[in-house]
């Protein structure tokens, strides 16, 4: 399919039941950027039931109202295994909000019920009576850059990570993992995990190149990424920051 | 903070002045803020008065089609010849709920479209002889939380309710279907028309999985979004039968269309000047809500047949030899909708898309994403594309990720200069399609007015 192309293989995780946060912004995003600069992505999807494939190069797991992802945790948590060894050779994870709590240990929830996390990040969630809802900016200090990182939020998970993993940035405006200590998502080596969407990617496009280069590098391409006109991207973050700001 | 509460008459009394000041003030709407007084006098004068109206209150909500329902009730509630309170041209909180029941005099019966959150809160207050859920859709996640959410709530709420209340609900949506069935008073509506039914699942389409069991519903039919002749394999929940349903839909374009309605007292033929499936379950739902108040059937056709469009609703507006058209939506399914709609138009397709983040809107814009726009540039169409609103950029992102090739749009955010730049685009004997979300359709309602196309806002009913 890609005839010869740098081709990065993308594992999208329950795309039927993840979803609810516009995820698929961050797929198109994914590709089209690839594709501007002559590669290509490709796409397994990764539904209940099937199995997981351990030789993508990048795993997307996004968003889902709560009844989806109790529905998808046990799946998932039995697939746990196979995540984590693609992770571990080198395999880049993205997971936004609902995705983001399955990567840690176990999510419980208003009612003390507990949802089995995959544990491939060092943190616990528990959710709370109030949601923690509204724009967010970060601080991020990532692959050797510092930069701004624009969303939105809208949880009612309270998250706290643990000494295997550091967050993904520092709370400028918003209120990130849980609203107290002033962080926002979590990094361990090429696994990110974020509760920000809008979606992620089109407003922050140098994050999805780190994210890119990374997959690359696992795909075996020893490709650089030659620079794009980002204007409008860059628009769209400064409206998003400006607006954040006005809120407070 | 605490004031003693007056007595009804005198609230009421204050209010209404407060209202009128307002109007002759020039200070716009007066459709919010007697209500808001009158609830801060005496937080209990919205209960009581609408409980005083004789023939009794109907509450109607759903995430998309409420204003232009409640528009379809209200005419054959009018040509019934029945003194009507409603809020047709106001807000949908529980302000303007108020306000229109002070602006009422001697009201036989209440008509209200109310937001979905403020249902539940509402129906205990007013007690309502009727009760219309319309549909649920993914909506605005800042604000309403998640559809389960809701869901979970309206459900508790019809468990609550009189028995004596009649449930008018839509039951081609599994998730309204799976809470309303229960109640002993019901009337079920939906489409019965093959001809009318869709390939897929759009991306954005929610609640299809079974309620009950959790497994994927099978659709017999799809017509919008979720909703449908929908079973559930696994554990036999099925549609309800539809107690009144459209058969028969003919659809022409943007001009409107006609269906048959079947019901408990027979078919009733109605032509309509909406267009679009969304209008045939508009009004269906308006149908079976005039029958279960005991409109006569002739009385209800009739009436409908002159229903033209709540503004911002396929709304026409002429500009000199152009013609403007405006589809609000503010979530996808809705948006989805409307780009069907505009598909359906073979001229060459100018477009001004407008994306606002106010509170009315959702502040979350993340929902564009979810909005299946990549249909829009199949086959070299549109001829142009104008983007403009708060969120404009946004806007302009979902586009270029879409196309994938050279950015072939204006980004325009100020609305005036959007709607010129619009314009300016489809030629003199041109029709533009706007697309606006809530709060994007008052600034253009603003711009038109200011031009002298429109009449303000509150004049509208």
């Amino acid at each position: 399919m890609s005839g010869g192309r740098p081709t990065v293989r993308l594992g999208h995780l329950y795309p039927d039941h993840l979803n609810i946060y516009a995820d698929r912004g961050n797929i198109a995003v994914f590709r089209r950027r690839l594709e501007w600069r002559g590669m290509a992505l490709e796409v397994t999807e990764v539904g209940l039931g099937d199995e997981m494939p351990e030789d993508c190069n990048l795993y997307y797991l996004g968003g889902g109202q709560d009844r989806d992802q109790w529905l998808v945790a046990e799946d998932l948590a039995a697939k746990a295994d196979s995540l984590r060894r693609a992770a571990d050779s080198g395999a880049v994870v993205l997971a936004v909000c609902g995705g983001y709590q399955l990567m840690g240990h176990s999510y419980t929830a208003a009612d003390g019920k507990r949802m089995p996390g995959t544990g491939l990040l060092d943190l616990e969630t528990a959710a709370s009576r109030d949601r923690l809802i509204g724009d967010v900016v970060l601080t991020v200090d990532l692959d050797g850059r510092a930069s701004t990182v624009v969303g939105y939020e809208n949880h009612a998970g309270r998250t706290r990570l643990g000494s295997g993993c550091a967050p993904l940035g520092r709370v400028e405006k918003g209120h990130g993992n849980n609203g107290e200590d002033g962080f926002e998502g979590a990094v361990s080596g090429r696994r990110i995990g974020t509760y920000l969407h809008g979606p992620l990617l089109p407003k922050n496009p140098w994050l999805a190149d780190v994210l890119l280069r990374w997959a690359l590098d696992h795909a075996g391409a020893a490709v650089e990424l030659e620079p794009l006109d980002d204007a409008l991207e860059h628009e769209a973050h400064a409206v998003a920051t400006k607006r954040a700001g006005l809120k407070r | 903070m605490k004031h003693p509460s007056l007595p009804l008459r005198p609230a009421a009394s204050a209010a209404r002045t407060a209202g009128r000041l307002s109007r002759l003030l020039g200070r716009g709407g007066g459709t919010t803020l007697p209500g808001l007084l009158l609830n801060r006098l005496r937080p209990q004068a919205t209960a009581e008065l609408a409980r005083a109206v004789p023939d009794g209150v109907i509450l109607l909500s759903g995430t998309n089609g409420k204003t232009t329902t409640a528009r379809l009730i209200r005419a054959a509630l009018d040509a019934s010849g029945a003194q009507v309170a409603a809020n047709t041209a106001g807000s949908n909180l529980q302000r303007g709920v108020a306000t229109a029941l002070l602006d009422a005099e001697a009201p036989d019966i209440a008509l209200f479209e109310v937001d979905e959150a403020v249902l539940p809160n509402l129906v205990e207050q007013t007690r309502p002889r009727v009760v219309v859920l319309m549909n649920l859709f993914r909506d605005q996640l800042d604000r309403y939380g998640e559809l389960e959410h809701l869901a979970h709530r309206w459900r508790s709420m019809i468990a609550d309710l009189e028995p004596g209340t009649t449930l008018v609900y839509n039951a081609d949506d599994p998730a309204l279907a799976e809470i309303a069935a229960d109640h002993p008073d019901s009337v079920a509506y939906g489409i019965e028309d093959p001809r009318q039914g869709r390939e897929a699942l759009p991306h954005a389409a929610d609640n299809t999985d079974c309620r009950r069991c959790g497994s994927p519903l099978q659709y017999q039919m799809i017509t919008i979004g979720h909703l449908g002749q929908w079973a559930c394999p696994s554990c036999g929940l099925t549609r309800p039968q539809p107690d009144v349903k459209a058969v028969n839909v003919e659809l022409n374009g943007m001009d409107g269309q006609q269906m048959a309605v079947a019901g408990p007292s027979g078919r009733l033929e109605i032509s309509l000047l909406l267009p679009g499936l969304p209008n045939t379950y508009n009004a269906v739902a308006a149908v079976a809500t005039a029958l279960a108040v005991g409109v006569a059937p002739a009385t209800i056709s009739g009436a409908l047949a002159e229903r033209g469009a709540a503004f911002g609703r396929a709304e026409h507006i002429d500009v000199g030899t152009r013609r403007v058209t405006t589809l609000l939506a503010k979530n996808p399914a809705g948006a989805n909708e409307n780009i069907r709609m505009v598909l359906n138009d073979n001229r060459p397709l100018h477009l001004l898309l407008l994306l606002n983040d106010r509170t009315a809107d959702g502040q979350d814009v993340s929902w564009i994403w979810d909005v299946d726009y990549e249909l829009l540039l199949e086959g070299d169409r549109p001829a142009s594309l104008t983007l403009g609103g708060t969120r404009a950029h946004d806007l302009a992102l979902r586009f270029r990720y879409a196309t994938g090739g050279p950015a072939d749009f204006s980004v325009v955010p100020e609305p005036a200069a959007a709607f010129d730049a619009a314009l300016a685009a489809c030629g003199p004997d041109g029709r533009v399609y706007v697309l606006p979300t809530y709060t994007a359709m008052l600034d253009l309602r603003r711009v038109l007015a200011d031009r002298g196309l429109v009449p303000e806002f509150w004049e509208d009913e």
